[in-house]
């Protein structure tokens, strides 16, 4: 096998497993959304965060805005305090809700915003006003059997 | 054309091939190769005893010996690849175990070594074999080894084999070739390792002649293991009589030949019986015989 | 046989394994501290990631394409039993990328290329081609050793990405074209669901991880083979058991240790 054969050889080689690797990282993950890109951090305080975890998703309208960053327990209010680093393309009014939501019916959790009227923006690092806990499963059942038993007690 | 690395000069490691054993010659007559009481032992047991050997400059010394006798590790111990459990081996006047690692190396450069059955590169062509070394270890162009290597290939006669893959030539070509990767560098030392080990009879003619006029036109010495009596005592100057890890005779090819010692005299001539015995160590002949056949032999009887 | 027979023999062949392994272990500091020869003249070992990598690449996409096969016919068969069949992108992608991908590819590579090294490196040691380059004041392990140990470390990286590439691409052939699951949910699931840096850079950290036990194995194998027909079989052998052995136990610590959060 002479040289030039065997270049050309590994060449080729290295070229189609780095064009793989480039396949994977773009096709296959997500390595072209929103992950690149300067951000500014926003807080929210949370009664309870569920199964919230950090670098799930902030969506608005249903589009990925930014990401979560980082989740600590605040000793002051007993409530969950959520910083999150949303894309510096996009401003929100300081009204906006923040909820947490699933994903499907059992699927992961994610933060919404749900945009109010105020004229003024979120600033970076304002903790936001209005937030809603994410839903736990366990209450919502026992709740529902709890309205049905009152239901049929009513009923009698 | 750059033929010295740029530092290697300075750094005193430069080689100038054609040039440095002539030089020593008419320095010193001081002999190429002293062994004193060398004692080599592996695991314990003793391979090696009490060999003393002297190898003066351009000559062809033969060690020989039964096979085991310990003949190819002295020459491990030349080469500096074992290292001995007492005494000392002398190469060019530097004992070869106290060197550093590139104090070997660079001893290493000025010896060329033969293995049996040549122990070519099986990868590369017999071209490649031969420019190995010059292309390791000089920066020479490649003009310059295409020159050198022909000329190697066309002393031992395979000038026009030198496209040819190891696999593609013969028990003697190889052997052959092997014998130009060894010239490569024009060592000061060669050493064979069996080299007459399974050729045929013109083959074996050709490599002792090459062995004999290499030896004479290089001016370098040689050291021959083999076990081949007629054809290496026609081309050695003195012999070495190995048994079971000692030197039992040594002389000139001519003391060899008329040696009335015992072992020396069965070697030579090929006796079948003598102080190496014929029979295996075994029980007395007639009881094995007579012994009752097919008895069970079990714990209880 | 005696206990105290049975304890003895125990007791030797577990102190020449550690013997063994210490061994190994300092024969791998060598090569690593020799590689500047493989690392300067590097033809030496483009050839042999040629011999290693590019030789393998048959194999390894034919598996990699069949192994995606048979995961979209697998994962579809089980998914729309829950109804998720759409979540077959994320199945075969994820499978692949962390798992199947690298260490199928470097069990195939193990097998294919690792003995390859060792029949190649015991076979030099049987002639004496390795003691004649010593005898030449060329250190074997620079010249022989290190090259065919950075090749191995080199490809397996690319043979695994290659590997989980035309996974994804069976997967996408079976479960779009052949069962007919909708080709834009496939896709955007998968993406969604496949991070690069969780996902795709922890499967080349380990591909690359076992690049390097497979290549030690091979070329220590093959460097300590016993210089005959036998002990050269017996080394390749060793090499393909040892090296598989050790893929899947070190799949589980580097499992450990990246996906913990999940």
């Amino acid at each position: 096998m002479n040289r030039a054969a065997i270049d050309l050889w590994v060449g080729f080689f290295v070229a189609i497993g780095l064009a793989a690797l480039l396949f994977l990282a773009l096709k296959v993950g997500n390595l072209s959304s929103t992950d690149v890109g300067e951000t500014y951090a926003i807080q929210a305080r949370f009664d309870n965060i569920g199964g919230l975890k950090v670098r799930a998703p902030v969506k608005s309208a249903g589009v990925v805005v930014g990401r979560v960053g980082e989740i600590r327990f605040d000793a002051e209010n007993y409530a969950a305090l959520v910083s999150m680093q949303i894309d510096k393309r996009y401003q929100f009014p300081r009204d906006t809700f923040a909820t947490i939501n699933t994903s499907g019916l059992l699927g992961e959790q994610y933060i919404g915003f749900e945009v109010g009227g105020d004229p003024e923006m979120l600033k970076a690092g304002e903790v936001m006003k209005k937030t809603q806990s994410a839903m736990v499963l366990e209450k919502l059942i026992s709740q529902f059997m709890f309205n049905k038993a009152a239901e049929d007690e009513g009923k009698k | 054309m750059k033929l010295v690395r740029r530092g290697q000069w300075r750094a005193g490691r430069y080689n100038p091939p054609f040039f440095d054993f002539r030089i020593l010659l008419l320095v010193s007559s001081e002999p190429l190769v002293q062994i004193r009481d060398l004692n080599f032992a592996y695991d314990s047991r003793a391979i090696l005893t009490g060999i003393n050997m002297t190898i003066p400059r351009g000559s062809i010394v033969a060690i020989m010996g039964l096979s085991g006798c310990g003949k190819t590790t002295t020459l491990r111990l030349i080469g500096g690849q074992l290292r001995p459990s007492s005494g000392e081996v002398r190469v060019a006047g530097q004992v070869v175990h106290e060197l550093d690692d590139k104090g070997l190396y660079a001893l290493r450069r000025r010896m060329g070594m033969l293995f049996q059955f040549g122990a070519l590169f099986t990868d590369m062509s017999v071209y490649d074999n031969v420019a190995f070394q010059m292309r390791e270890h000089t920066d020479l162009p490649e003009e310059l080894i295409h020159d050198l290597v022909l000329l190697k290939l066309h002393a031992v006669g395979l000038r026009g084999a030198h496209r040819l893959m190891p696999a593609e030539l013969s028990g003697g070509m190889a052997r052959r070739v092997a014998l130009a990767r060894a010239i490569a560098l024009d060592p000061m030392l060669i050493m064979y390792d069996e080299p007459f080990a399974g050729l045929d009879p013109i083959s074996l003619s050709i490599v002792g002649e090459l062995i004999r006029k290499l030896t004479d036109a290089l001016g370098i010495s040689a050291i021959v293991v083999t076990h081949d009596v007629q054809e290496s005592l026609k081309i050695v100057d003195y012999v070495y009589f190995m048994a079971a890890g000692k030197i039992v005779a040594e002389g000139t090819a001519e003391d060899i030949k008329n040696s009335t010692e015992p072992f020396v005299h069965q070697f030579v001539w090929g006796e079948i019986d003598g102080p190496m015995n014929f029979h295996f160590p075994a029980p007395d002949y007639r009881e094995e015989m007579f012994a009752q056949p097919g008895k069970p032999r079990g714990w209880w009887g | 046989m005696t206990p105290v027979e049975l304890l003895r023999q125990l007791g030797n062949r577990v102190t020449s394994r550690v013997w063994r392994l210490g061994f190994a272990s300092r024969f791998m500091l060598m090569t690593v501290l020799y590689s500047g020869t493989a690392l300067k003249r590097f033809h030496l070992t483009m050839r042999e990631i040629y011999f290693t990598g590019v030789l393998s690449l048959i194999i390894i996409l034919v598996s990699g394409l069949f192994v995606g096969m048979v995961l979209g016919l697998q994962g579809y068969d089980t998914l729309q039993r829950y109804g998720s069949s759409e979540a077959l992108g994320i199945l075969v992608a994820l499978s692949l990328v962390r798992e199947l991908g690298p260490v199928v590819a470097a069990l195939l590579f193990a097998s294919r290329a690792g003995s390859a090294i060792t029949a190649e490196i015991g076979l030099m040691k049987a002639t004496e081609q390795l003691s004649a380059m010593e005898m030449m004041a060329v250190n074997p392990i620079a010249r022989v050793v290190a090259p065919r140990f950075w090749a191995g470390v080199i490809s397996m990286p690319l043979l695994a990405a290659l590997f989980s590439a035309m996974g994804v691409f069976g997967g996408y052939l079976v479960g779009v074209q052949l069962i007919g699951v909708d080709e834009g949910s496939f896709w955007s699931q998968m993406q969604a669901a496949v991070d690069f840096r969780q996902d795709i850079m922890n499967g080349v950290i380990k591909s690359a991880v076992f690049g390097a036990i497979v290549s030690w194995i091979a070329v220590f194998e093959g460097y300590d083979a016993d210089p005959t027909a036998e002990g050269v079989s017996r080394a390749t052998t060793r090499t393909v058991v040892t090296s598989s052995l050790a893929i899947l136990a070190a799949d589980f610590v580097l499992t450990a240790f990246m996906f913990r959060g999940i």
